[in-house]
């Protein structure tokens, strides 16, 4: 799966400094890596901070290891069994293997729920705050216009969807913190599924939505 | 340690690796020789562990990586027997995942990094974190060794750099890399405006990325 011909909006190096940490939360994580599998710019950029990281490492001062560490390492080696190969038969998927992982398939397997004007969503479980959902958007509809208590990513994986800020294809990234408040529309054409990963409740703008919004976990 | 060697005979005869001996070691001079020479070959090391399981080049490479990984934990927050710990198994990951060491993808320490990473994650985090699909490469091109070298100046370079970098470039940075902050949390530790560390995380990065030609 890849379009990386067409991706115009990509990840921030916020991001991508903290998903090639290890800081990074599950859900936020799950965005950059199927991300990253469509994006050869970002899949590089990922490349040269995970070598800052090793020359970083290389560089850094040492912490004096324990006596008898090194014996200690020899004896976990012996241990456990040396590892050769570590390739998994993966189902065929129209998503990267990050997202199909947790979809358990493809975009026609993900089980979705309506949450109003029919757009569906389905949420995905990931450890932590953070909440990640796959959203469906029917052509020409609109979510409803909300802003945010935090930072919300939205990757586009299917159709696409414009709002106040530009219009976002498949493989495009949208970041929004608690300044923008917008509506996403998806495009006439074609249904658009995105991902969503929000660090804190959506706020939405209507009345009707902040009495359900406790019970769609939006 | 030194018994660990009884086994070995030279095992550097026929690699060409001439940095340091092993009649350096049985002279008493010890791995702290080995800690300040940096003419290392680490990739070099990597493939005598996936080949033959070179224990000697094994301990070069601990030597080296085992005190660096400990200390880039307790940046990250483990206490010193936690952070001991993870280290050990980072690098016995280091011996068990060696035949999967590209030196065509990664340096030495780009490599290493990514096993003490996860390792933090695992260990200080306990979360899963989802990973990009591999690329796949075509089989048919084989530059591989000039790839490699190319490689591993570039990570010389990136070294030498980071060296270079002004103080307070390279604070934040490492800031960025080795705590749990983001941006606005380095902000928040440094008291410095979000706009400052942005635009001083950006200009080391780029001094990094044209250090690298």
């Amino acid at each position: 799966m890849k379009n990386d011909n067409k991706i115009k909006h990509h990840l921030s190096e916020d991001l991508l400094m903290r998903y090639t940490n290890g800081t990074l939360c599950e859900a936020f994580s799950l965005a950059v890596a199927t991300h990253i599998s469509m994006c050869d710019d970002c899949r590089a950029a990922l490349e040269s901070y995970e070598a800052v990281g090793g020359a970083l490492l290389d560089v850094s001062d040492p912490e004096e290891m324990g006596d008898d560490s090194f014996e200690s390492v020899m004896a976990l080696i012996k241990n456990q069994p040396t590892q050769t190969t570590q390739i998994s038969e993966r189902v065929a998927s129209d998503v990267p293997s990050a997202l199909s992982d947790y979809i358990g398939g493809s975009l026609q397997d993900i089980k979705w729920r309506p949450i109003g004007l029919g757009v569906k969503q389905s949420l995905l479980k990931t450890s932590g705050n953070s909440t990640a959902r796959l959203l469906y958007i029917p052509a020409g509809t609109a979510v409803p216009h909300h802003s945010h208590n935090g930072n919300e990513l939205t990757l586009v994986l299917k159709g696409a969807f414009e709002d106040e800020v530009a219009r976002f294809g498949p493989g495009d990234v949208e970041l929004a913190d608690e300044d923008l408040d917008h509506q996403p529309i998806a495009v006439e054409g074609e249904d658009c599924i995105c991902l969503a990963v929000t660090d804190a409740p959506l706020k939405f703008q209507t009345f009707i939505h902040k009495l359900v919004q406790p019970f769609l976990k939006i | 340690m030194l018994k660990l060697f009884d086994d070995i005979e030279n095992p550097y005869s026929q690699s060409g690796m001439s940095s340091v001996s092993v009649h350096e070691y049985a002279a008493g001079m010890g791995p702290r020789i080995l800690e300040e020479n940096k003419s290392h070959d680490w990739e070099e090391l990597l493939l005598m562990i996936s080949e033959a399981e070179d224990r000697v080049a094994f301990r070069h490479l601990f030597n080296h990586f085992a005190p660096r990984i400990k200390s880039f934990l307790m940046k990250a927050g483990a206490d010193s027997t936690m952070a001991e710990e993870c280290s050990q198994e980072a690098m016995a990951t280091v011996w068990k995942k060696a035949k999967l060491f590209d030196p065509t993808r990664a340096s030495a320490s780009t490599w290493i990094f990514t096993i003490a990473r996860n390792k933090r994650i695992d260990a200080l985090r306990k979360i899963r974190r989802p990973e990009p699909d591999e690329l796949t490469w075509p089989n048919e091109i084989e530059p591989a060794q000039e790839e490699a070298l190319e490689l591993k100046q570039q990570s010389e370079v990136l070294a030498d750099a980071i060296q270079n970098l002004p103080e307070k470039q390279r604070q934040l940075v490492e800031k960025a890399f080795f705590k749990e902050l983001s941006h606005s949390e380095i902000a928040l530790e440094t008291g410095l405006p979000l706009g400052t560390i942005k635009s001083r995380i950006r200009l080391a990065l780029e001094r990094l990325r044209h250090a690298m030609g």
